[in-house]
């Protein structure tokens, strides 16, 4: 695929998921426009093996840094410093050519050396990615010449592409890149004050299509209100992610800013401990979700956002089915089948609730919705890093509410020593046999599957997938609205003349 | 006999030995304190720290990590080490003034503090100078005709004015000047700091206006009770009595007198502000200290949060030190006495 049709491409999933939005002419865009972003999550440093935090994808993915894979906001995966790449019919070979004539901000061309330094840069053993286990499968990286790699793996893996969309490419002659950055995208580090903003500068000699604007400016703020003071006193043009619902009330039906309402990947989920009684019975699992009046609970948090789920896989990764009619709203139901369970009294558990928003309110909701089915819920309130001791690492637990963010982590649910314990031997077997599925049809087959059975046992209860809201002023289009895997493209951004 | 003499006795105080000689020694004395304060606090802030729930490595390292990872951050921020050895290799530090590097960040903390006070300390002494402004002639008023009606306005006024929480007073004022009237900008500071300077001033008025508000409501109060003290005194009632028209007593005999508690007053004042600037800095998106000690403290980044701490600690020793110094400049008769 050219570099034009695919920067096209991307530019084409941009625009058609910005329903919300009301397009902005192609010539009625300021190309010198200096874009002020406005984020609640400041990177603490400028690596994103380093423990700098989501903010640094939100920054830097895409815009100071690309990868061979692109994850578009849309969720898809394509090329991007690939030209071609091939994989051997065992599938343990990857033949990556990368794209001609590509310089990183320092001057340097990018060559084979670069990807295989910044491949072994995040599976360091001193890397902290999150993203290190996933390719922990690739046993070599080759360079036979400056254009080519070769990846060899250890076991077929059909999301190799996927999983290197996480991997910056970064120039092997780079020093210091906490506080310095050596890409290839089309941005470059401008000016930088901890704890205040961060400047992003076009790059003149990008290989790709020029941004749509001049320059980028990220903002940072620790106070939501005053994050929206921001944008009510046009100090910042968008805001990449509103978390407090309350908050919308003063731009939502006003024609001078515009609300989109985007799909994250970010699920409040009620696990249950199913290794333990009494939720090793898929009966009372299925009944407490059927007992869950989750269009309330979603409504009582997030208004009219947000999006139902029946599973753990949102709308934007590939096996996505709606499930939610498999446990639906039932209090009767969910009361015969607990009688069914051995349980027609009811029983008593434990809640262990992270003291943050939004799980404490949550818990007080199921609290009284499992009372109605004769269930005693009691709130156990727990700090993050109790969270992380007792029920992560120890596994000691009945039920526990946790947020996860990530994209695309069905996988989890095919690991039985994971902290919820669920032990499918099918799912166990079919999300092992979709990593090394010789097609993504292939893949996404096996991996809907999986996702059917893990709703039909009610593995945990999916209470509702939070939203992505972005909030800009109305003369700017053209940003991400998913914000998958905490990334904000600016380079499509247009600010009205 | 000081009774009759308009000078307030300050003349017939005898000093036991040469003046010089004697605030040396009182120099001395303080700053023996001042440094077995500061190894206190040191003291405290490691324990405290260490006491927290929670390996400082697994802040690093996030859900996910193996065992392996975890020893290896372990040995990275030394939390492996026994507490004597990290004990000692804090002081040490501490004593070359050596604060380490960010865990989180990988900034040197030292380098850090000072690019944040750039903001807070123009914050503060900004805050405190327009509160005395506001709050001496406004006190001294409201003590000396705290019969009248505006007398009473006063005083009911800066008793709101202390029963408002500082974030609350700060919204107040972003909606009515920044949202509303649009007149100033409702927070954040220029990327290029002081070096931009009309910016940079701009940025700081509604905060500086929030603290200075904040501080000149319980200052105020102060200042009228000294004032009310002072013309009820002596010295005053002696001076109206040899001749003296009574705004000239006050400002002669009074204000020198009224100054002495007030002084005290406002090195609390002053160390108080400093402190209440993470208040500030959050409601208006400031990258000042404050805000850097409870990203620190979320993140449990150590250094940060030790290097935020003992350098505040070290203001506030000072500027209690500098208030008590001034308080003697001002009043000779506090010369002779211990400090404590």
């Amino acid at each position: 695929m050219s570099l034009i049709h695919h920067r096209a491409l991307v530019a084409a999933i941009l625009l058609g998921s910005v329903a919300f939005a009301p397009l902005a002419m192609a010539q009625d865009y300021d190309a010198n426009a200096t874009i002020r972003i406005g984020s609640l999550y400041e990177p603490q440093n400028l690596d994103n093996t380093a423990g700098a935090g989501q903010g640094i994808n939100e920054a830097f993915n895409g815009n100071v840094y690309e990868a061979l894979f692109q994850l578009t906001d849309a969720g898809t995966v394509v090329p991007q410093l690939v030209e071609s790449y091939s994989a051997s019919d065992d599938g343990l070979t990857y033949t990556f050519k990368l794209k001609p004539g590509v310089t990183f901000h320092s001057g340097d061309p990018l060559t084979a050396a670069d990807v295989k330094y910044s491949i072994e840069r995040v599976t360091a053993e001193t890397s902290k990615s999150s993203r290190k286990k996933s390719l922990s499968s690739i046993t070599g990286i080759e360079t036979p010449d400056d254009q080519t790699v070769v990846i060899t793996l250890s076991a077929r893996s059909i999301s190799l592409p996927y999983n290197l969309s996480y991997v910056w490419i970064v120039n092997d002659k780079a020093t210091d890149i906490t506080a310095t950055e050596d890409g290839t995208g089309p941005y470059t580090l401008g000016e930088w004050r901890r704890g205040s903003a961060l400047a992003l500068a076009r790059f003149d000699k990008y290989w790709g299509t020029a941004p749509t604007n001049g320059e980028v400016v990220y903002t940072y703020f620790t106070d939501a209100t005053a994050l929206n003071n921001a944008l009510l006193t046009n100090a910042v043009d968008v805001i990449t992610s509103v978390q407090s619902p309350d908050s919308l009330a003063q731009f939502q039906g006003n024609p001078a800013y515009t609300v989109s309402n985007g799909a994250s990947t970010t699920k409040e989920l009620l696990a249950w401990n199913d290794r333990v009684a009494p939720f090793d019975n898929v009966k009372v699992r299925k009944a407490l979700a059927r007992a869950t009046d989750k269009k309330k609970l979603l409504n009582a948090i997030w208004g009219d956002y947000g999006t139902l789920i029946g599973s753990f896989v949102p709308p934007t990764d590939p096996w996505y089915v709606d499930l939610t009619g498999v446990d639906p709203y039932d209090v009767e139901g969910a009361k015969a089948l607990l009688a069914e369970a051995g349980y027609p009294n009811g029983f008593e558990f434990t809640l262990d609730t992270p003291d943050y928003d939004p799980h404490p309110i949550v818990a007080q909701f199921l609290q009284a919705e499992y009372a109605k089915v004769g269930v005693k819920v009691n709130i156990n309130i727990i700090t993050a890093n109790e969270w992380y001791e007792k029920i992560y690492k120890a596994h000691d637990f009945q039920a526990t509410l946790q947020e996860h963010v990530n994209h695309r982590d069905i996988v989890f649910y095919g690991n039985p020593d994971f902290y919820w314990g669920y032990n499918n031997p099918d799912v166990v077997k079919l999300i092992a046999d979709a990593e090394s599925a010789t097609s993504e049809a292939d893949q996404v087959a096996k991996l809907t599957e999986a996702n059917k059975l893990i709703a039909e046992d009610a593995a945990s209860n999916w209470l509702y997938l939070y939203p992505q809201i972005v909030v800009s002023a109305a003369n700017v289009t053209g940003y991400p609205v998913n914000g998958l895997n905490s990334q904000f493209f600016a380079y499509g951004i247009k600010k009205a003349k | 006999m000081r009774g009759n003499d308009p000078m307030g006795g300050a003349r017939y105080v005898a000093l036991p030995y040469p003046r010089t000689t004697h605030i040396l020694a009182y120099l001395l004395r303080r700053l023996a304190i001042l440094i077995l304060s500061l190894f206190i606090a040191a003291v405290i802030l490691f324990v405290l720290l260490r006491l927290l729930p929670g390996d400082p490595a697994n802040a690093l390292l996030g859900v996910g990590a193996t065992e392996a990872q975890i020893a290896a951050a372990r040995a990275q921020v030394g939390s492996d080490q026994p507490l004597v050895v990290q004990f000692l290799a804090f002081i040490g530090n501490l004593a070359r003034f050596d604060l380490g590097q960010s865990f989180v960040s990988k900034a040197g903390v030292l380098a850090e503090i000072g690019n944040r006070m750039s903001v807070t300390a123009p914050l503060t002494l900004l805050g405190f100078v327009v509160a005395i402004a506001i709050a001496l002639p406004l006190g001294i008023v409201a003590g000396v005709r705290g019969d009248r009606w505006y007398g009473a306005a006063i005083s009911v006024v800066s008793q709101l004015g202390i029963a408002i929480p500082v974030f609350w007073l700060g919204i107040l004022i972003v909606t009515i000047f920044a949202i509303n009237l649009k007149l100033f900008p409702s927070g954040g500071f220029p990327l290029k700091g002081w070096a931009n300077f009309g910016e940079a001033a701009v940025a700081m008025v509604l905060p500086v206006l929030t603290v200075a508000l904040v501080i000149a409501a319980s200052l105020l109060r102060y200042v009228r009770s000294a004032t009310q003290d002072v013309i009820g005194s002596d010295s005053i009632r002696t001076a109206r009595a040899l001749g003296s028209s009574f705004p000239e007593a006050l400002v002669r005999h009074g204000l020198r007198n009224g100054a002495v508690p007030v002084i005290s007053i406002l090195g609390i004042e002053l160390a108080t502000t400093f402190l209440g600037a993470v208040v500030v800095e959050k409601v208006y998106a400031l990258p000042g200290l404050g805000s850097m000690l409870l990203l620190a403290i979320q993140q449990r980044d150590y250094p940060n949060v030790q290097g935020v701490l003992f350098i505040s600690t070290l203001l506030v020793l000072l500027i209690g030190f500098a208030a008590d110094l001034l308080q003697r400049l001002v009043d000779p008769r506090l010369r002779g006495r211990s400090s404590t």
